[in-house]
């Protein structure tokens, strides 16, 4: 298919493609009717934008005219990388459970599973955690894939039987020397973090394994890698997120919210310090989250799915372009 | 020579790596949903020939190689040196026996080859797809088959020895696929 040499007008996707997509979302909302969550709105252009260090934002700017002649551009805000912080405001107000199908965009490359604009389904559970989620994740694969029940695994185990090392408890120097043997690297390993490294082995030894016969949630991911999940309260090693793996692809990341606004600030501001060292843009941190997590959320889990790769498994393709009507190259 | 982002990758791009000029075959983005991305990338190392994956941290810069394609004829050899002239411009270049390699027993005179320079010195040498040779030993065949059962060894006047039908012999001119080593078809009087 993204052989097919088509001109420039015509949508990428085939007509089939366009229907399948339309019947996907009125499955999906008639998934979460029937479990009675409310489905939501939230700005997609915000003053505030993501601070994590690995995702960058697309700015929306004014351009100059008559009542605007300072600059070319004027900054107008950030587009958002994903509508977590909105949807948690909500939360915090007493909106209950929520979903929210979205378009979210991120400065990242095309590529076959990539595409800088795409379609996010978020999804929050109220008096959830990530086990209880984890469950209705499987029911909600199984409602939109027809697929087997998932299999479930900690990131511990499956480190083990993949590849026998303990992540949790390597030294950093263990890793360095896994990496460079596996000669995976252009360059040598002891230029990256743990966790890059930790990453790398993931995506490249053990995520092409993972969910082919039925999907599988792999849960306790490391606390180094924690990002808005909390950190396990029996095994503080241990985050309470989890990811979701179909056909060797991830497609879901859920976590046990973090609830706690001093240490949610803490982690902005460590992201921006991050940020400042490698000359990427610091980014506001939302206040207005900040306030509402000190005004209280409630026990909540909830879970991101890219809705174009859930698009690509259920009509088996191989590249995103293929299930997009205008992959970013044609928008 | 230039240094290329990996946001630059693609097929054809020829970058360095280990001191030695590659061909980039596929790039591939990789990014978690939290962390570093990546650019996975197919490649092959001109001069060994080997096939390999590396991984690139996205946005890392890298040397690109100053190699370059070029079709020039093949001379002929001193026994150490390949020469090979451009038909335009009647330059002439040597290529040694390691760049040659394997391809030595596919060269013939006049041929247009695909010579591959690296900073002007040639590492790889292509030749044709096809190319005709003369039969110079082969068992002479039974009568009758035509079919081209199974075939017999047939040794060409370049020491290159190929599978051939029964029916060819001795002294003739045959068409050889240089990329499978196999025969085509009789040469075209």
């Amino acid at each position: 298919m993204a052989n097919k040499v088509l001109p420039a007008w015509h949508p990428q996707a085939d007509i089939e493609t366009l229907h399948a997509r339309a019947h996907l979302l009125h499955s999906i909302r008639a998934f979460f009717a029937a479990r009675s969550v409310l489905e939501v709105e939230t700005p997609v252009l915000s003053a505030h934008g993501t601070t994590d260090p690995y995702i960058e934002s697309f700015c929306a700017a004014k351009p100059r005219s008559a009542h605007n002649s300072q600059a070319e551009f004027t900054h107008a805000g950030y587009l958002q990388t994903s509508p977590e912080f909105p949807m948690k405001r909500l939360l915090c107000a007493g909106s209950g459970c929520i979903y929210q199908i979205c378009k979210v965009f991120r400065q990242e490359q095309s590529g076959r599973r990539h595409n800088p604009e795409f379609t996010l389904l978020e999804w929050y559970r109220v008096g959830f955690d990530h086990h209880d989620l984890m469950q209705e994740v499987d029911a909600f694969l199984q409602h939109t894939l027809a697929c087997k029940p998932a299999q479930t695994i900690s990131y511990q185990a499956l480190f083990e039987q993949i590849m026998q090392i303990d992540p949790l408890s390597i030294t950093h120097e263990q890793l360095v020397n896994h990496v460079d043997t596996l000669g995976i690297l252009a360059g040598t390993a002891d230029e990256f973090s743990h966790d890059d490294l930790l990453n790398l082995l993931f995506s490249h030894v053990i995520e092409p394994n993972l969910g082919h016969d039925r999907p599988l949630l792999v849960h306790s991911f490391p606390a180094s890698q924690s990002a808005l999940a909390r950190i396990n309260a029996d095994d503080p090693r241990t985050a309470d997120r989890f990811e979701a793996y179909v056909a060797g692809m991830e497609l879901a990341n859920g976590f046990y919210e973090l609830a706690d606004a001093p240490e949610q600030r803490q982690r902005f501001e460590s992201d921006n310090r991050v940020r400042a060292r490698a000359g990427q843009p610091e980014i506001p941190q939302d206040e207005h989250l900040l306030d509402a997590l000190a005004h209280g959320l409630p026990d909540c889990a909830g879970v991101a799915l890219g809705l174009d790769r859930l698009l690509m498994l259920k009509m088996q393709r191989a590249d995103i372009q293929d299930v997009l009507a205008f992959p970013f190259q044609r928008a | 020579m230039a240094n290329f982002s990996t946001n630059e990758f693609k097929a054809g791009l020829k970058i360095m790596l280990d001191g030695e000029p590659c061909n980039i075959l596929e790039n591939e983005y990789v990014k978690p949903g939290k962390g570093q991305a990546f650019n996975r990338v197919r490649i092959r190392k001109l001069i060994s020939g080997k096939v390999l994956e590396k991984t690139f941290r996205s946005g890392e810069s890298v040397e690109g190689a100053d190699v370059l394609d070029t079709e020039l004829a093949y001379l002929y050899t001193d026994g150490e040196f390949y020469h090979f002239m451009n038909n335009e411009t009647f330059e002439q270049i040597a290529a040694d026996e390691k760049a040659v390699g394997d391809n030595v027993k596919w060269l013939v005179e006049n041929d247009l080859c695909t010579i591959t320079l690296w900073n002007g010195t040639p590492i790889t040498v292509t030749p044709p797809n096809f190319v005709e040779l003369e039969i110079v030993e082969t068992d002479p065949g039974l009568k009758g088959d035509t079919a081209g059962t199974g075939g017999k060894p047939a040794t060409l006047s370049t020491g290159a020895v190929v599978r051939v039908p029964l029916f060819v012999q001795t002294g003739e001119v045959i068409k050889v696929d240089t990329r499978s080593g196999e025969y085509a078809s009789r040469a075209q009087k």
